[in-house]
């Protein structure tokens, strides 16, 4: 059924087609309306869940560890500070093998106090051992959450996924979402059956337990070929997921890329954006191109390559930067062309902190993009950013 | 693309009626899209939020800058905020007051009506905060045009968290009772 959905809206719809069994919860913004909808669900009798308010983020995971500990299909939704808080546990989210699926309302980190979108939040996670997706769209937002869970659950992954929607620009915005039928989402979920289950008496088996030297890094061997596994599983379900509900979906979406010089890559909802500045620019003869990135762990390097062969510049638009470094993004893209004479990866650091990305935004980007296919530019580029504000140390 | 700025006072519900206007063009045939301005709603200060809506799907996702429309839900705004801003030539300015377009001189199309008393008629709202965004969307579709009274209806009456038919109803009233400051 086509309907109008806020992200959020989206979300829940998610978890409640995904016939989530737990959802642990603290609420935050921009993500109160998933919990807050999940609660009428529950309380309506939409959706056979335990629903579990508690104490603080920090809380909430743990409570989804649990729960998926036995065996329960668990759903949960954060952002933020509130992700940033669980931070230690999805670590042993991750190392307990539970596929978790987690909703991310994409928000800045303080300081200073700032609600608004960037993706500073699950990149700071990048490192935890959980999948992550980033979504363009509602539809996206959707459709990605369904997947992460039969993603997630496949035996040869088994791992959690975090499945990112933009504050605001997605997670407050409404448009046209078509609601997947429940017997066909069914079908393409079907049942959690895990491993092991947690007080299964006929079965007993040891949770969490001591990972000695002895035994630890197998631990870490066990995950890493998890995630590369999951590379190939993800395609396995995207491809699945086209043939039943028609909407394609890849690690990276190509579009202009053919005969472009300058490729963009985005991540999350600029991507609009970008397309329709790049629709503009081609209608004057520019060579553009649009690499969307869906998949940013495990990281997809191979397509990256192959997509990247040949193109002489590459604007990489990060929103959300690595104090020291540049953008995150950036660095990925860097370190998986290494070794490669082109083609030239410049960065651009945009958006942080809920600032509007334009079409002004990729007009700059694109300016210095160009100079970038003749000489040399500056490799990390603040764009829109009051420089001479911050040089008189107003801003320290 | 057809772009709708809605001007209003925390807490008179100008997001709601940007995402009932949404939701009617899309009942209307039309792609659209819907937000609030981004940020910490406090009640009573100004807010904004947009529509667009487009015979395509909507891709853009940056802020509306120039509105083919303006929706001022609260007249005290026009003392506040420049409500003009950004707005296309030959675009439409619509007020909640109870003067009449021709008190306006903005240099756009004027359409004016007193949702307040209408919303009040219909019980929406107390005299010292009365639910206006309903209404206003019935003078919405009487100036632009492009999203019928019925569809608005419809939406308001799938949105209203209460009082579905009185909304409803005020945004009908509203519809007839609109003066469209082009038209002599």
């Amino acid at each position: 059924m086509k309907t109008m959905l806020r992200g959020n809206e989206s979300v829940a719809y998610a978890f409640k087609l995904a016939r989530i069994d737990v959802f642990p919860m603290f609420p935050i913004t921009p993500s109160t309306l998933v919990p807050e909808m999940i609660s009428k669900f529950v309380a309506n009798g939409e959706l056979d869940a335990e629903f579990i308010p508690l104490d603080s983020e920090h809380s909430a995971i743990s409570a989804a560890i649990g729960a998926s500990l036995k065996g329960a299909r668990v759903g949960t939704a954060t952002a933020s500070q509130g992700l940033a808080l669980m931070h230690e546990i999805l670590f042993i989210a991750s190392g307990m093998r539970l596929p978790i699926v987690m909703g991310i309302g994409n928000r800045a980190l303080s300081a200073p106090i700032n609600i608004w979108c960037d993706h500073q939040d699950t990149i700071a996670q990048r490192d935890t051992g959980w999948l992550q997706f980033y979504a363009e769209s509602n539809q996206e937002g959707l459709d990605l959450i369904l997947m992460a869970f039969k993603i997630s659950e496949d035996k040869r992954v088994l791992l959690p996924s975090m499945v990112g929607l933009d504050a605001f620009v997605l997670t407050h915005t409404m448009e046209p979402v078509d609601i997947p039928e429940q017997s066909k989402v069914d079908e393409f979920l079907g049942e959690f059956k895990p491993n092991y289950r947690i007080l299964d008496t006929k079965n007993p088996a040891t949770f969490g337990a001591f990972g000695s030297p002895r035994h630890y890094m197998e631990f870490k061997y066990a995950q890493h070929l998890a995630m590369q596994a999951a590379s190939h599983v993800i395609d396995e379900v995207f491809e699945e997921f086209e043939r039943k509900f028609g909407r394609k979906y890849s690690k990276i979406t190509e579009e202009f890329t053919e005969d472009a010089d300058i490729v963009f890559i985005t991540m999350g909802s600029c991507t609009g954006t970008a397309r329709e500045f790049i629709k503009m620019k081609r209608k004057e003869g520019k060579k553009i191109g649009l690499i969307k990135l869906t998949v940013f762990r495990p990281f997809p390097k191979d397509e990256l390559r192959k997509a990247l062969k040949g193109k002489k510049v590459v604007a990489v638009v990060d929103r959300n930067f690595s104090p020291g470094f540049g953008g995150a993004v950036y660095g990925e893209v860097l370190a998986t062309m290494y070794g490669r004479d082109e083609p030239k990866i410049i960065d651009f650091i945009v958006g942080l902190g809920g600032r509007d990305i334009t079409f002004d935004t990729f007009e700059k980007i694109l300016e210095i993009t160009e100079k970038g296919l003749e000489g040399s530019v500056e490799e990390i580029n603040w764009i829109e950013v009051d420089k001479e504000a911050v040089e008189k140390e107003e801003m320290i | 693309m057809f772009e709708i700025r809605f001007h209003g006072r925390g807490g008179q519900g100008a997001v709601t009626a940007a995402n009932i206007l949404a939701m009617a063009a899309f009942k209307e045939g039309y792609y659209a899209q819907s937000f609030p301005f981004f940020g910490v709603e406090r009640r009573g200060a100004p807010v904004q939020a947009f529509t667009r809506l487009d015979e395509k799907p909507i891709d853009v996702r940056m802020n509306v800058y120039s509105p083919d429309a303006v929706i001022v839900l609260d007249p005290f705004l026009l003392d506040v905020v420049n409500v003009t801003e950004g707005l296309k030539e030959g675009g439409t300015i619509v007020i909640n007051t109870s003067k009449k377009p021709s008190d306006y001189d903005f240099g756009y199309k004027v359409a004016t009506v007193d949702a307040t008393s209408i919303a009040l008629a219909h019980k929406l709202g107390s005299s010292a905060s009365p639910i206006v965004n309903t209404a206003i969307l019935g003078a919405y579709s009487k100036a632009i045009k492009n999203v019928g009274i019925d569809n608005i209806m419809l939406a308001i009456k799938e949105r209203a968290p209460a009082k579905k038919e009185e909304n409803a109803m005020a945004a009908r009233e509203a519809y007839e009772k609109t003066i469209l400051g082009w038209e002599k």
